[in-house]
């Protein structure tokens, strides 16, 4: 699928649209961190959730639940939630 | 590139080999270096790295002399560890930062928020690291700072993980695990603080450890047994005799001198002898680089409703030459009145030049000089973000 990546995470992959597969979103981090190491950790936590002011957008809706399933044609876009200061 | 204001730079006459000294200055905002000459009268800034990262200590490696750790984060991003083994010429990340292992004990799984703290190991363990985070934990790196361990013996230990309390028991930006220190004469004798949960020691490489309060107060009707509610804000041993240490703590100052009988020894709340109107309230503390019976305070504002600031708004030191029986103010050069300044716990540091000079951040971004010992003050550089962290290292 492809994945929309924010400014501050391009030092990793280099642009701002990337590559990647897995059959969920968990997957698609571990296929990610793979390709761009160091990458994961700065979105995904070590008890595996979702850090806080982080949003996952798969095809335009909403998603925080990293166990959500992926289809090859999906669109993913990662963003950084808007916050103060 | 807009730089911060630095102090006039005059010309840099030619000197015999002597040592000169680097800053390293940790902010909210990114990190700088200042390198100075060896009479420390002309800086040059080197910076900002990591623009945008919140950055909680940059320090540098003494048993190489070039390789610096910076521990960071964004305020979205997780926690990461950036190094550098050219003084900050070029940055690496590390492969495998500070992270909590899985849930363990049957207590929940944390998760970093930042690594806090940066410690090198003893001189005869070349590559070895401490790091403290919060929520607290205790990392170690044994690869120069590329991959870190959790140490279970705190992080998933139930004792410990009681005294730490939850997120919401510690400072408003994170319960800390600080003040990690190494003896210089024995690697596996370790000291660290918890604000809150007090301070521990292990002679075993970090394998156990014993707790080490006895003596230290607590707020007011509060049981001083319990290591929950002791709150040391910075610790530091002196390098010339290492069984003493000092302590600034929530309640206090202290020293502690360490006997042939470990268990009895308990901290002197030589704090007492600080004028009453100031207190004897702060965040970090200094240590002489040679003289033990001289250390330093910054004193802050800690009564009603805790402003942390200057009393009075006089920002000033506090040094003594005796090992806490007297203090002196020193504020020769700092702003008289209306300066409501915060130093955070590692915002303050001497050098180890043959004339020590001290050095400063505030939360108002400003970097001060205290020349001889902090008798005389001048300002380095005005307009930095928030100062997390001011480190020193003297380069031959």
């Amino acid at each position: 699928m492809k994945i929309l990546m924010p400014g501050a995470l391009r030092s990793y992959t280099g642009s701002a649209e990337v590559e990647a597969e897995g059959d969920t979103l968990a997957a698609m981090f571990a296929d990610l961190d793979r390709r761009y190491p160091g990458l994961r950790f700065r979105v995904v936590d070590e008890q595996g959730q979702l850090r806080p002011n982080m949003r996952l957008f798969v095809n335009g809706a909403g998603v925080r639940d990293l166990a959500h399933p992926l289809r090859p044609d999906d669109f993913v876009a990662v963003v950084l939630a808007l916050s103060g200061g | 590139m807009s730089r911060p204001a630095a102090s006039p730079s005059s010309t840099l006459r030619r000197q015999p080999a002597k040592k000169r000294v680097v800053l390293m200055v940790a902010t909210r905002k990114g990190a700088w270096l200042f390198h100075g000459d060896t009479r420390r009268r002309s800086w040059t800034v080197d910076g900002p790295h990591f623009l945008g990262h919140s950055v909680s200590h940059l320090v540098l490696d003494p048993r190489d002399g070039r390789t610096l750790l910076a521990a960071a984060r964004t305020g979205h991003l997780g926690p990461t560890i950036f190094r550098s083994t050219d003084l900050g010429r070029t940055w690496k990340e590390a492969r495998q930062p500070p992270a909590f292992g899985p849930a363990a004990n049957g207590l929940a799984g944390r998760a970093v928020d930042h690594t806090f703290w940066l410690t090198p190991g003893h001189a005869s363990e070349r590559d070895t690291w401490y790091a403290g985070t919060s929520p607290q934990g205790l990392f170690r790196s044994e690869d120069g700072g590329v991959s870190w361990m959790p140490l279970p013996s705190v992080n998933d230990d139930p004792s410990f993980r009681q005294w730490m309390g939850t997120a919401q028991d510690g400072t408003p930006d994170g319960p800390k695990l600080h003040s990690l220190i190494v003896d210089p004469r024995d690697p596996a004798h370790l000291y660290f603080g918890m604000s809150g949960g007090g301070v521990h020691e292990s002679r075993d490489a970090g394998r156990s450890w014993t707790t080490l309060i006895r003596g230290m107060e607590v707020v007011e009707g509060f049981d001083a047994s319990d290591v929950s509610f002791h709150d040391p804000h910075c610790l530091r041993l002196c390098t010339t005799n290492p069984d003493r240490l000092y302590q600034q703590n929530h309640c206090g100052v202290y020293r502690i001198d360490r006997s042939a009988d470990p268990a009895a020894d308990a901290w002197q709340r030589i704090g007492r002898k600080m004028p009453k109107r100031v207190g004897d309230i702060g965040f970090p503390m200094v240590v002489h680089p040679r003289d033990p019976d001289t250390a330093w305070v910054f004193p802050m504002d800690g009564t009603t409703v805790w402003p942390r600031t200057s009393p009075d708004g006089r920002p000033a030191a506090y040094v003594t030459r005796n090992a806490g029986r007297t203090w002196q103010r020193q504020d020769q050069g700092l702003p008289a009145s209306q300066a409501w300044w915060t130093l955070k716990r590692q915002a303050m540091t001497v050098d180890d030049l043959a004339n020590p000079a001290l050095y400063l951040g505030t939360t108002s971004g400003e970097l001060w000089i205290g020349r001889d010992e902090g008798a005389r003050w001048s300002n380095l550089a005005r307009h930095l973000p928030e100062i997390y962290a001011v480190e020193v290292a003297s380069l031959a």
